[in-house]
C-alpha cells in the first residue's frame, strides 16, 4: 500500500453558530488523484482553505508528509509543496500570459526583491515558462494579457502557473467549473497527465470527470465525510445516494451501477 | 502587443517633456517656481509608486516630506551640512520613518490602512509643533543652499533649478526601473490577485513594506530638496493636507501612468501659484469683479478641479491622453478587443 501524504485528524471549522467542517478525518495517499465531492455548502472549499492555511482550524490537526502544518502561514505551506488553485479563476490579469508563469517561477530564483535590476534577468525563465505553457496549449497566446483570455484558457493558465511551483500536492478547486465540453475533456486529460509523479486533491462536481480520473473519492455532506472509497464503492453507498437524491428516491442505484 | 509607433510616440513625448523642462527657465519660468514644481513632482511620483502599484492610499506622506525637510534644514543650520549630505539625511529619515510607519500600517488595506497612516502622520505633526528644533509655528527659515559637491553654487537660482531637475530625473528613472524590475512585477501581481500570490509562496506584506519604504525615502528626498531649494520648511509641509495634495496631483495627472504625477504636479502647482493672476485676467476679460478674488480661494478651486477630474476624466490627464493615442493608433477590429467581449 502507498503511504499517506496528507492527513487530517478531527479537523473542524466553526463559524458563528455554524459548523462548516465537522471532525473530518481525511487521508490522501501519495500518487493518488483524490476527489472531494458533495452538494453545495458541504464544506469543500472551507476544507481547502484550512488545508492551505487561508483559514485557521477551530480544532483538529493537519499533517503533510508526517509534519504538522498548523503553525505555518499560507505562503509557507505553499513553499512546502502544497499549491492550490481557486474556484474562481485566479490569474494576474495585468500581466502577460508568459509573465504569469514566470511570476510563479521567479520566487525560486531569489530575485523577487531586486528592485534595482531590470526584469530582463527573468528572461532566463522563458524556456521553462514556455514549456509549461506548451503543456496546457497556451504558447500561441503567450504575449497576450491574461485578462484578455476566455474563461477556459484562464483555467488552463492557472494550471500552468500551479505546475510551475512543481508542487508535491496540488489542490484543485473545481478545475472544470464553467467550462464547455471540449475544455472539460482537455482539462481532464491535462490533470491526469500532470498528476503523474504528484498527488492531486480536487473538488469536482462533474461526475464524469471524477469517475474518469479519481483513484479515491470522499463524499462530504454538511461538513462531514460520509464515505470514502473508489467510484464504485462510493456511488453504491446508500448514505451517499441519500445525500444527493434525497431519502425517498431509489433512482440513483441503477445509474450508479 | 504594443505597437512600435506607440512606443516611438511615447519616447518622443518623454523627450519633448524633458526638453520643455530644460528650456523652461529660459522661456520665462521663474526658477524658484520651477524648483517648487519639480519638488512636488518628485513628491507625487514617490506617492504614486505606492498608490499606483499596490493600491494603498497613504495619508501619511506629508510626515515624510515635512520631516525630510526639517532634518535637512536643521542639519544645514545647526551642523552646517553640505547640500548633498542634507539630501541624504532627508532620504535616510524618510526611509527610516517609512519602515516604521509601513510596519505598523501595511497589514491593513483600504480605508483602514489610510486611517492608520493618517493617525501616525498626525502624531508626527504634533511632535513637529512641539519640538524646538522645528521652529514650531514659525517653521525653519533662512536655510542656506550652500555649494553642491563643493563646486556648484546653489545660491544661483538657475544652478539650483538644474540641480533639482537632475535629482528629480534620477529619481524618476529609479522609479521607472523599480516598476520594471522583478520586484515591480511581483508588486503588480500581488495587486492583481493577492490570494493567488500567497498560494504561490509569496509573502505580500514584505513586498508592500519595501514599496512603502522606497516611496517614503523618495518623499523624504523631495522634502529635503524643497527645503534647500525654497529655503524654508513650515508646519504646512507636515500637515495632512499636503498628503491630500499628492493624492490630488496623482489623480489629476493619471493613476497608473509613470508621467501622470509629474504632469499633475505641474498643473496643480502652477495653478495654485498663478491663480491670482488668472483671476485678475478673467475679471478684466469678463467684467465680473468676483473673479479677481479667485486668488484667495485656492482650496475651493482645487476642490473644483478634483470634482471635474473625477466626473469627466477619471483616468487623469495622461491616462486619457494615453487611451486616446491607443485608440487612434489601433485599427478598430483588433484581436484584443474581440477577446474583451468574451
Amino acid at each position: 500500500m502507498t503511504q499517506e501524504i496528507l492527513g487530517t485528524r478531527r479537523l473542524s471549522k466553526h463559524f458563528k453558530g455554524f459548523t462548516a467542517v465537522n471532525e473530518v478525518d481525511l487521508s490522501v495517499r501519495k500518487g493518488h488523484i483524490h476527489a472531494l465531492v458533495g452538494p453545495n455548502g458541504a464544506g469543500k472549499t472551507t476544507l481547502f482553505n484550512l488545508l492551505t492555511g487561508f483559514m485557521t482550524p477551530s480544532s483538529g490537526e493537519i499533517h503533510f508528509n508526517g509534519q504538522s502544518m498548523s503553525t505555518l502561514r499560507p505562503s509557507q505551506i505553499a513553499q512546502s509543496g502544497i499549491v492550490r488553485s481557486f474556484q474562481i479563476s485566479a490569474v494576474f490579469g495585468s500581466l502577460s500570459v508568459l509573465d504569469n508563469v514566470r511570476f510563479a517561477l521567479q520566487r525560486e530564483m531569489g530575485v523577487s526583491f531586486f528592485f534595482w535590476r531590470s526584469d530582463r534577468v527573468l528572461n532566463r525563465l522563458n524556456d521553462r515558462a514556455m514549456e509549461l505553457l506548451e503543456s496546457v496549449g497556451l504558447t500561441s497566446v503567450a504575449d497576450h494579457l491574461a485578462d484578455s483570455l476566455p474563461y477556459g484558457r484562464k483555467r488552463a493558465l492557472e494550471l500552468a502557473t500551479t505546475l510551475a511551483m512543481n508542487p508535491t500536492l496540488m489542490l484543485l478547486d473545481e478545475p472544470t467549473q464553467g467550462m464547455g465540453y471540449e475544455d472539460v475533456d482537455r482539462v481532464t486529460r491535462l490533470i491526469k497527465q500532470v498528476a503523474a509523479g504528484r498527488t492531486v486533491l480536487m473538488v469536482e462536481h462533474n461526475m464524469k470527470v471524477v469517475s474518469a480520473i479519481a483513484d479515491t473519492i470522499s463524499v462530504l455532506q454538511r461538513g462531514r465525510v460520509i464515505a470514502t472509497g473508489t467510484y464504485e464503492e462510493v456511488s453504491t453507498n446508500p448514505q451517499v445516494m441519500e445525500a444527493y437524491l434525497g431519502p425517498t428516491s431509489r433512482y440513483g442505484e441503477g445509474d450508479a451501477a | 502587443m504594443m505597437s512600435r509607433r506607440y512606443a516611438n510616440l511615447r519616447r518622443l513625448s518623454y523627450g519633448v517633456l524633458l526638453l520643455a523642462m530644460l528650456a523652461a527657465p529660459w522661456a520665462g519660468l521663474y526658477p524658484v517656481l520651477g524648483i517648487k514644481i519639480l519638488c512636488y513632482a518628485l513628491f507625487a511620483c514617490a506617492f504614486h509608486l505606492l498608490l499606483g502599484y499596490t493600491g494603498l492610499a497613504s495619508l501619511g506622506h506629508a510626515a515624510f516630506l515635512g520631516v525630510g525637510g526639517y532634518m535637512a534644514g536643521y542639519g544645514i543650520k545647526a551642523w552646517s551640512l553640505s547640500p548633498e549630505l542634507a539630501l541624504l539625511t532627508g532620504l535616510g529619515i524618510g526611509a527610516l520613518m517609512g519602515l516604521v510607519m509601513g510596519y505598523l500600517s501595511i497589514r491593513r488595506s483600504g480605508i483602514y490602512f489610510t486611517m492608520i497612516t493618517l493617525a501616525l502622520a498626525q502624531l508626527v505633526y504634533f511632535l513637529c509643533v512641539q519640538m524646538p528644533q522645528t521652529g514650531g509655528e514659525d517653521g525653519l527659515q533662512g536655510i542656506s543652499r550652500g555649494i553642491l559637491f563643493g563646486i556648484i553654487d546653489l545660491q544661483n537660482d538657475m544652478n539650483m533649478y538644474y540641480a533639482t531637475l537632475a535629482i528629480g530625473l534620477i529619481a524618476f528613472l529609479f522609479i521607472a526601473r523599480v516598476v520594471r524590475s522583478p520586484f515591480g512585477q511581483s508588486m503588480i501581481a500581488i495587486k492583481d490577485n493577492q490570494a493567488r500570490a500567497i498560494s504561490l509562496g509569496y509573502h505580500p506584506d514584505r513586498y508592500k513594506l519595501l514599496v512603502f519604504t522606497l516611496s517614503a525615502s523618495l518623499t523624504g528626498l523631495a522634502g529635503a530638496l524643497k527645503a534647500i531649494g525654497l529655503g524654508f520648511v513650515t508646519l504646512s509641509d507636515v500637515h495632512w493636507m499636503t498628503s491630500g495634495h499628492a493624492l490630488l496631483m496623482t489623480l489629476v495627472g493619471g493613476l497608473g501612468t509613470l508621467s501622470g504625477p509629474v504632469v499633475g504636479a505641474v498643473v496643480l502647482v502652477a495653478l495654485e501659484n498663478k491663480i491670482g493672476q488668472l483671476g485678475v485676467m478673467l475679471s478684466q476679460l469678463t467684467g465680473i469683479n468676483w473673479f479677481a478674488t479667485l486668488g484667495e480661494s485656492v482650496i475651493m478651486v482645487m476642490g473644483i478641479v478634483f470634482v471635474v477630474c473625477v466626473l469627466t476624466f477619471r483616468r487623469g490627464i495622461m491616462g486619457e491622453l494615453d487611451a486616446f493615442v491607443r485608440r487612434v493608433l489601433t485599427p478598430t477590429s483588433t484581436r484584443s478587443s474581440k477577446h474583451d467581449d468574451e
